[in-house]
């Protein structure tokens, strides 16, 4: 081509036209890529659940829905809070370090109040629902046992705090939800003082 | 099989016989989507006198709320107890009652602004009439013979209507329905009816596309920005084709 | 380094190889107009439209109780779903107004005639074939006139003698349009006719490289090379067609977007709004009315009367009306291609083609009336008679010279 060419206009204006455009198409794919996250429904279906307490027996554990998972609370009885101090020296991580529960439940019974835990009841290993084993004496379990979940897809074993034991598969404590007590007999899941989980 | 086919053809191509609706002039609703305030209005007055027999039912409540900015409190006063904040405003009327009650179910009105369009709606709550052959005592001019109560008596009272003699061409003369008195017996003046019927109005054509909140704001920048990168290409294609001779 | 990558590849996969053949060699008239944004539009618009779908696709349902509700559920529960939506909706409008204005291109500048004719060709087969894919999908938001438009289409096929009764059902899959309907339309849509619309426009653009563009003075730029074996009129695609393709598009997409943001319904052309009432297979519409883009061809089969009872003449002749832009090539017997250099005679014929065009395309949107009805019919006869004439009228053509070289105007 002919010569005169100012080739550094031309890098210069080639730059600035591609900068604009990638800008142009990093802004067009954005509603593309949030598309794709939960809808309002999807949203409106996961919102918090509340959770009547005021009939639970102590040692009793019910189960409620919350965004499709299992969501348990337990009442543990005077035993079974016991137990789990003795249960400390066979667990993985006894105080809670890893980030598997919100701040208020980061002390020995993973709890608000001492008696009501709240789990996300699935295995931190593969996704199964562990199996609900209040016993403190389980010949099956071990002489360390003093009541828990036991995993039937890979024997996991977790205590009544949602702590996992030391070497089984799974790597984590259960999680615990955000919650909060609205009033003594009500919990609800999935927010807490500080917003919607 | 063919018949019926046929049939369907002949209905749908060469149908003389024009939309069968009334043929009174629109009057014109002017909505104003940037007040809140009416539309917030125009929302009260939708649940509490059409949400008991139509539904809404992909309008969410607490999408409504957060567009229109109801608070959580007057939010949960507009709902069911039942119903929960990101429900869809469902309604409580059997649909099979409704059948017996109506002769139809009444529409669903999520979209039905994107139907009728805003100035029709406007319209059609002004044109409500006194007649005692329906089953509900009530006409409409614009929606002849409508199948539902006129629901905001309340407010606007009722109107008579007004006859003129038409003679057919056999001599006869019948009287038709001309147009319609000023209302009375409601519990608000015509001006204050008019602004509630046109905050109703204003709720429905949010509710009929929630995005019209913001995809005019959205544009403007949108090509605000293409009128600037066209703007750059521009020079870009000047510059390489200085080679062109 | 991107050179050996780039050796190591090309040892591999003719990647510069094709990007030279197509783009960086491969040479195209310098004199191009406004009229040749449109190819590139096009190819634009079908990308748009590809993806925009894909996206719908994911929250779409394609079940006759909860379809209308879904494209609700983008509308409002969806994050963006309304500009998703409305990218696509807009887009198909947009994209037939792209390929009208190629179409007519077209039309101008001979680019039909040889020796293009297969270009032309697969260019009406992707045209038939945008179509039905338009008419397809416009029956999946499921309202009034999906419904009742899906269900007058499909009994033209009824139409159609002794078989058509069973043509027309199996086409439906059930005795009206129905659920059925819904999920075979839809599986035609989303993939079976545009895998086969991708494949034409390879085809298509394949057979143009080939033989090279056309211009609007309507020369062969082959005939006249340099030493090096390069048209003296032709300059490499890119840079330079892709930088002023570029800035099209661009400009394109601001009366896009304008559209898009500011107008979707278009005046209820582009989304009409009986289409925001649910089907019900129990109450047709006032008026039925088809998309903007099917108007003229819907007028052209209301302006034939029925033969004993059988609307089947008014099926063919709107067949015959889209098919018959494939015979164009051998219609147009005038040597010169462009209408610059053609006669006053042609370009008057081309002018009442566009008018005519036009009214069909506005009386099909009408409901039908004893005076449109004539006024059809009349343009009806207009509209074949620029075809079927054409072979006398371009025969013995008083054209101007054309020049040897390309002008830049």
């Amino acid at each position: 081509m002919s010569d005169g060419v100012d080739h550094s206009k031309r890098r210069t204006l080639t730059i600035a036209a591609g900068a604009a455009g990638g800008v142009g198409a990093a802004f067009t794919a954005v509603p593309f890529v949030a598309s794709m996250l939960p809808s309002a429904k999807a949203q409106a279906a996961g919102a918090p659940v509340e959770i009547d307490i005021s009939r639970m027996e102590p040692g009793q554990r019910i189960t409620a829905e919350w965004r499709g998972k299992p969501v348990w609370v337990i009442r543990r009885t005077k035993e079974q809070l016991k137990g789990l101090d003795d249960i400390v020296p066979y667990l993985r991580d006894p105080n809670s370090e890893l980030p598997m529960q919100p701040d208020y439940a980061e002390n020995a019974y993973r709890s608000i109040r001492e008696e009501f835990v709240v789990l996300v009841g699935i295995c931190t290993h593969l996704g199964c629902s562990p199996t609900f084993r209040p016993e403190v004496i389980a010949a099956d379990l071990g002489e360390e046992w003093r009541g828990g979940f036991f995993c039937p897809c890979h024997g996991s074993k977790f205590d009544l705090a949602g702590r996992v034991f030391n070497g089984v598969p799974a790597p984590k404590n259960l999680e615990i939800p955000r919650h909060k007590f609205i009033s003594d007999t009500v919990i609800l899941v999935g927010a807490d003082d500080q917003g919607v989980a | 099989m063919k018949k019926l086919m046929i049939a369907i053809l002949m209905m749908a191509l060469p149908a003389l016989g024009m939309a069968a609706g009334s043929s009174i002039p629109l009057l014109s609703a002017n909505i104003d989507l940037d007040d809140k305030e009416s539309l917030q209005r125009g929302a009260t007055i939708f649940v509490n006198n059409c949400l008991n027999c139509h539904s809404a039912h992909y309008m969410r409540y607490n999408r409504m709320s957060e567009d229109l900015g109801i608070s959580e409190s007057d939010l949960k006063a507009m709902m069911f107890t039942t119903d929960r904040v990101g429900d869809t405003m469902k309604v409580a009327l059997d649909p099979k009652e409704a059948k017996s009650w109506f002769g139809t179910v009444p529409p669903d009105l999520t979209v039905i602004e994107r139907f009728r369009g805003a100035d029709w709606l406007y319209t059609y709550f002004l044109s409500f009439y006194k007649d005692d052959s329906r089953p509900f005592g009530v006409n409409n001019l614009l929606f002849k013979d409508v199948g539902m109560p006129h629901a905001l008596t309340g407010m606007q009272g009722l109107a008579d209507p007004i006859y003129k003699d038409v003679t057919l061409p056999d001599g006869t003369i019948i009287q038709v329905v001309d147009g319609i008195s000023q209302p009375a017996g409601g519990s608000m003046s015509v001006p204050d009816y008019e602004e509630s019927v046109r905050d109703l109005v204003g709720f429905m054509v949010y509710m009929a596309e929630p995005a019209k909140l913001v995809r005019y704001d959205l544009g403007w920048k949108v090509i605000a920005f293409l009128i600037f990168l066209t703007f750059l290409l521009y020079l870009l294609k000047k510059e390489y084709w200085r080679d062109i001779h | 380094m991107k050179n050996k990558i780039l050796e190591w590849v090309d040892d591999r996969f003719p990647l510069t190889k094709t990007f030279n053949e197509h783009l960086g060699q491969y040479y195209v008239p310098k004199n191009f107009n406004m009229w040749y944004f449109f190819g590139s539009l096009a190819i634009m618009m079908l990308v748009i439209q590809i993806v925009s779908g894909i996206f719908l696709t994911m929250n779409y349902k394609p079940d006759g109780l909860s379809a209308f509700g879904s494209v609700e559920y983008i509308m409002r529960d969806v994050e963006w779903g309304w500009l998703i939506r409305y990218m696509h909706s807009t887009g198909a409008s947009f994209f037939f107004i792209v390929i009208y204005l190629h179409m007519f291109r077209g039309l101008l500048y001979g680019s039909y005639k040889k020796p293009r004719e297969l270009v032309w060709m697969i260019g009406v087969g992707i045209f038939l074939l945008l179509m039905a894919e338009a008419f397809m999908g416009y029956l999946l938001p499921w309202g009034q006139m999906s419904y009742w438009g899906a269900q007058v289409i499909i009994s033209l096929f009824g139409a159609v003698p002794f078989i058509g009764p069973e043509l027309a059902l199996w086409i439906r899959g059930d005795f009206v349009v129905a659920d059925a309907t819904l999920n075979r339309f839809f599986a035609f849509h989303v993939i079976a006719a545009p895998l086969v619309l991708l494949g034409l426009v390879v085809v298509h653009i394949t057979a143009l490289h080939e033989v090279g563009s056309n211009n609007p003075d309507g020369i062969d730029i082959k005939k006249d090379k340099d030493e090096n074996g390069i048209p003296r009129d032709g300059i490499p695609f890119h840079p330079y067609y892709t930088v002023k393709d570029a800035f099209g598009a661009s400009l394109f997409l601001i009366f896009f977007c304008a559209v898009m943001f500011f107008w979707p319904e278009g005046g209820g052309y582009f989304i009409e709004a009986p289409n925001f009432v649910p089907a019900d297979p129990l109450k047709t519409p006032d008026h039925i009315a088809p998309v903007w883009y099917f108007t003229p061809f819907y007028t052209i089969l209301r302006a034939i009367p029925s033969i004993a009872g059988s609307p089947f003449p008014g099926v063919v002749a709107m067949g015959a009306s889209t098919l018959i832009f494939l015979l164009l090539p051998w219609l147009d017997r005038s040597p010169v291609k462009s209408i610059r250099y053609r006669s006053t005679t042609f370009k008057l014929w081309v002018t009442m083609f566009v008018i005519v065009f036009f009214i069909l395309g506005y009386l099909g949107t009408k409901a039908p009336s004893p005076v449109f009805n004539i006024i059809g019919q009349i343009c009806t006869v207009l509209y074949f008679a620029f075809f079927v004439c054409m072979p006398w009228y371009t025969k013995n053509e008083k054209c101007k010279p054309v020049p040897e070289r390309v002008t830049n105007k």
